[in-house]
Formats: structure tokens, sequence, C-alpha cells
């Protein structure tokens, strides 16, 4: 089912979107199809197994399923400290 | 858990967790270093999500408290652009005695490197700059594991 979410970029991902935030719509069930999709789309290789993901500000494991409406942050690999 | 714009001045932190009680107090400060993996750094450019920073950070430092039992707990993380020596992140700890504390404050930076959405950009002396984790775990693909041995051998 066709789903319009927000999607935030940050870090390296902002870089390869273009843009920190973009409206898609896109047939997707978990933030998992959300990512490979995106990152096809955007040109970024960064393995799924290094970065994390947040659906409306909580962070949420890969197979996490996404509605229609939602806000969905991709974090490239973290580099804290 | 706080991020800041602004550096950080670890006396003034230190003096938040001053307690009759402790009778140990345990610090951490990272600073930018001019060196990284060989090659000859002259800046760090940090960003963060802050809100998430904040939630995940305390959660952490709540971890820390309860599993070490000590006293008081902080931490302050840099973001924007800094220069080679100051101060990127700092943890403090306060507890009774010093091997909770330091216990305590271990854990907390190696849970807010990995935990946190913060990430690191790095500008090198030759103009080059690059976020730190991502081009090199992308285009060599290494397994989470092997970034582990790798920063196990670092750290050895």
């Amino acid at each position: 089912m066709s789903k319009t979410l927000t999607i935030r970029y940050f870090a390296i991902f902002r870089e390869h979107a273009g843009t920190g935030e973009e409206q898609v719509t896109l047939d997707v069930e978990t933030v998992a199809d959300v990512f490979a999709l995106l990152k096809d789309r955007h040109g970024s290789a960064e393995p799924l197994g290094h970065c994390k993901v947040a659906i409306n500000d909580e962070m949420a494991n890969w197979d996490a399923t996404v509605s229609d409406g939602d806000t969905v942050l991709l974090f490239p690999p973290v580099a804290g400290g | 858990m706080q991020i800041s714009g602004q550096p950080i001045y670890p006396d003034k932190l230190r003096d938040k967790l001053l307690d009759e009680a402790a009778g140990a107090y345990v610090s951490f400060e990272g600073w930018i270093r001019n060196i990284n993996e060989g090659r000859e750094v002259h800046r760090l450019e940090y960003e963060a999500y802050e809100p998430l920073c904040v939630s995940e950070g305390q959660r952490v430092i709540e971890e820390a408290l309860s599993r070490f039992s000590v006293l008081h707990a902080r931490c302050v993380h840099r973001t924007g652009m800094l220069a080679l020596g100051e101060c990127a992140v700092w943890v403090g700890v306060s507890s009774g005695h010093r091997d909770e504390a330091f216990q305590a404050c271990r854990y907390i930076i190696d849970e807010v490197k990995t935990r946190l959405p913060i990430w690191k950009k790095e500008h090198y002396a030759d103009g080059d700059s690059g976020w730190v984790n991502c081009e090199r775990c992308a285009s060599h693909g290494h397994s989470h594991e092997e970034l582990q041995a790798r920063i196990s051998d670092r750290v050895r």
C-alpha cells in the first residue's frame, strides 16, 4: 500500500539526498523497505547494519512498520566522541 | 545529557557533581586530535540530532546510575566546528568509591559513542573532508565485527 512519509536525512545522507527533508510516497511496509528504496534513489552505499532509524522521534528497529503520515529519520553510521 | 554549540568548561561542569557523600570523581574528556588513520586533520565538524541525543543520552546515564550505583553522572557533547585541542565530549561521575565511578564513566562514553545520533566530519590538511565511519564502511563493506576488531586493536 502506498504511504506518504516525511523523510529526514542527516550528515552524509543529507549530502547524498541534497536535502535535509522530503516528502515521498512509497509502496512500503517497514522502515527497512524505506531505507532500501531511498538508498538506491540517492546513491548511498552505507550498509543497513551500520545505520539507525527513528519513527516520529522514537528509535525503531528496522522491521518496524511505517504508517501513512509518519516521519522517518534516517541516521547514517554514528561517530560521537 | 546536554548537546552544546558552545565550548565545554569541565571545571564548571564538575561542580555540579559535588556531593558530601562522594569520595570519588572520575571524568573523561574527548579532545580533537590532529591525526586520524594516518591523515592530518585540521578541524572536526560535529552534527547531532538533539532531541534523540538528549533522550538516548539520558537513558544511558540512567543505566549507569542504576548499574553502578553512582551518585551523579552527566555528559555534554559539542556540535559545530571544533579546532584541534578543543573538548568534544565530557563525562563526569561522582560516587562513594572510585571503582564504580571509573566503571560508570567508561560505560557512559562507550554507549554515547555508539548509540547517540551524532556524526563528525573530518577536515584534512589537504583540503579534503569526510564523514567518519561512512565512506570507509560503505566502500569496504566492513562488518560490524571487523570494525570492532579494528577498534580493539587500536585500543590495545
